[in-house]
């Protein structure tokens, strides 16, 4: 899919953190299309703020970071960011529909008007997502399983290269957690690179790249090197049942 | 009654068009105001132009320009102040609304005519308008929902999320002072006919009241402007039946209106709980009676 660069993230000796204090540094990676690197960690261990920076919300303290060869933040169109907490819909008057159609702005601009393959796209994202029956209810109406399921619509809508997705389980049930994760594989598939951020282990087991997080890299690899007991035990205090 | 007082009185008639010019440009502003949560800063810009109206009242120069004056220092002090000294935005918009209020007040006090200038600033004189003052507010709605209608896109990611609006390839500074202008301009064009003070009513109630029953952003802002409609056709009667203020009737019938909608809304919800309720245990009521 993105014959412009050789990887679809690259970063060097990248540090990250809030008005130039860096809370993780000497982040060296790169991602091929269709990669899955799953970063994991503790609440503040710096997976949102690694996020955040990939997604161009945050500078880069140091060192260098490229997505789909260029800077982070300069691709709207093909890079798609799922925030940790989407907030604020349920306040607002809006249709699960509007809120899902809204991932295709970036492609819209202020001008162009939708046609018919953006609102196929809307319709088969919240078919994918299972909220297709939902279309025209209030978003405020639906539960929090429900408003997760349509912010995850609202980042396929995007049709990115990149997905940036800070705890996409988080307020889903057993079937959600399921449809997330055929739904990232299904992404790849088709190519597309996706980082996600997570505090499930389990999340972990199809991934190419773990990156262990604990305000510093503590480890980062294939899941059966980057997740060993030594490294887990250093970052939670524990280690996984055998 | 309710016709005749329009029909006989040409100056109730331009107010009523005034009015409803107001109610249909705070419609627009007042809606992202109230979803994006400026209430705040909003009251601060109303309060803003003060100091420039009363500027100009004593330059004699026109009451507009000074608002405008007025108005864009506010905006600057505001994103200086919060920037600068690390300060909470609604820190920096205090700090800067209590410092405009008090220096309006005392270029005013230096007015012969102290009160009255205050009193007219505050709360308007609709009764007063005239068809320049029309010509003006018709302008103001003009921008206002130009502005609203091609930035719709990035001002609701802005309602939703900020990091939203910018990773969808939007500036949000660029459509957050843009958003803060339109507010602005609706506070500049309407303080003639309902004041400075009252015109936050009107951005506030209807756009509320909308957001009761919306569920789309266009139902709302239509929904807004029936209101205030509405509660301008209605308060200038009880102001010309009762000998009332008129800026004060219409903002204080959209509020009632308000408070009539959001009664309306909870006491829908009880009904639906309990019928659901219901629904899901239609026998419970019947075995305590076996019991």
């Amino acid at each position: 899919m993105s014959s412009s660069a050789e990887f679809t993230i690259k970063t060097e000796h990248l540090a990250v953190g809030y008005s130039k204090f860096p809370i993780v540094s000497d982040i060296s990676l790169s991602m091929q299309p269709g990669e899955l690197l799953v970063l994991i960690g503790t609440n503040g261990s710096g997976k949102s703020t690694i996020l955040k920076t990939m997604a161009g919300l945050l500078q880069p303290i140091n060192g260098q970071l490229k997505i789909l060869g260029s800077a982070a933040g300069s691709l709207p169109k093909r890079v798609a960011y799922l925030p940790q907490h989407p907030v604020s819909t349920h306040t607002l008057p809006l249709r699960v529909r509007d809120v899902v159609a809204m991932g295709r702005f970036a492609h819209l601009g202020l001008f162009k008007k939708p046609t018919t393959h953006d609102n196929q796209i809307v319709d088969n994202s919240m078919h994918l997502t299972g909220i297709g029956s939902q279309a025209n209810n209030p978003i405020r109406d639906l539960s929090g399983g429900q408003q997760q399921r349509t912010h995850l619509a609202q980042v396929l809508t995007r049709q990115a290269e990149v997905l940036l997705l800070d705890e996409p389980t988080a307020g889903l049930d057993i079937n959600g957690r399921k449809l997330v994760a055929e739904l990232i594989a299904s992404e790849r598939a088709r190519g597309v690179t996706v980082v996600m951020a997570t505090h499930e282990l389990q999340d972990a087991e199809n991934a190419n790249t773990v990156m262990l997080l604990a305000q510093r890299v503590v480890s980062i690899g294939a899941p059966e090197d980057a997740l060993r007991d030594e490294y887990l035990r250093e970052c939670f205090g524990f280690t996984q049942p055998h | 009654m309710f016709i005749e007082p329009f029909a006989n009185n040409e100056f109730l008639r331009i107010s009523l068009v005034a009015g409803i010019l107001v109610a249909i440009t705070c419609a627009i502003a007042g809606t992202f105001v109230v979803l994006r949560g400026l209430a705040f800063i909003g009251d601060a810009l109303a309060h803003g132009v003060l100091p420039g109206i009363a500027t100009a009242m004593l330059l004699g120069v026109s009451g507009v320009v000074g608002a405008a004056v007025g108005s864009l220092v506010m905006m600057a002090g505001v994103s200086v102040v919060s920037r600068r000294f690390r300060l909470s935005g609604d820190t920096a918009i205090g700090l800067l609304f209590v410092g405009m209020l008090a220096l309006g007040v005392m270029i005013t006090s230096r007015s012969r005519t102290f009160v009255g200038d205050l009193s007219r600033i505050l709360f308007g004189e609709l009764l007063g308008v005239n068809t320049s003052d029309l010509v003006l507010q018709l302008v103001a709605l003009v921008i206002v929902g130009v502005v609203a209608f091609i930035a719709r896109r990035p001002f609701l990611l802005l309602c939703v999320d900020e990091g939203l609006a910018k990773t969808s390839g939007f500036s949000s500074r660029l459509f957050h002072n843009l958003m803060l202008t339109i507010v602005a301009v609706t506070v500049i064009a309407s303080f003639q006919t309902v004041g400075t003070l009252l015109v936050l009513g009107m951005l506030i109630a209807p756009s509320a009241t909308g957001a009761l029953f919306a569920r789309r952003i266009s139902t709302m802002i239509f929904i807004a402007a029936l209101v205030g409609s509405i509660s301008t056709y209605v308060g200038l009667l009880i102001s010309y039946h009762y000998d009332l203020a008129a800026g004060a009737s219409i903002v204080l019938t959209t509020v009632l209106i308000f408070a009539i909608a959001a009664t309306y809304t909870e006491i829908k919800k009880a009904i639906a709980k309990n019928s659901h309720e219901e629904h899901e245990h239609p026998h419970s009521h019947a075995g305590s009676h076996i019991r």
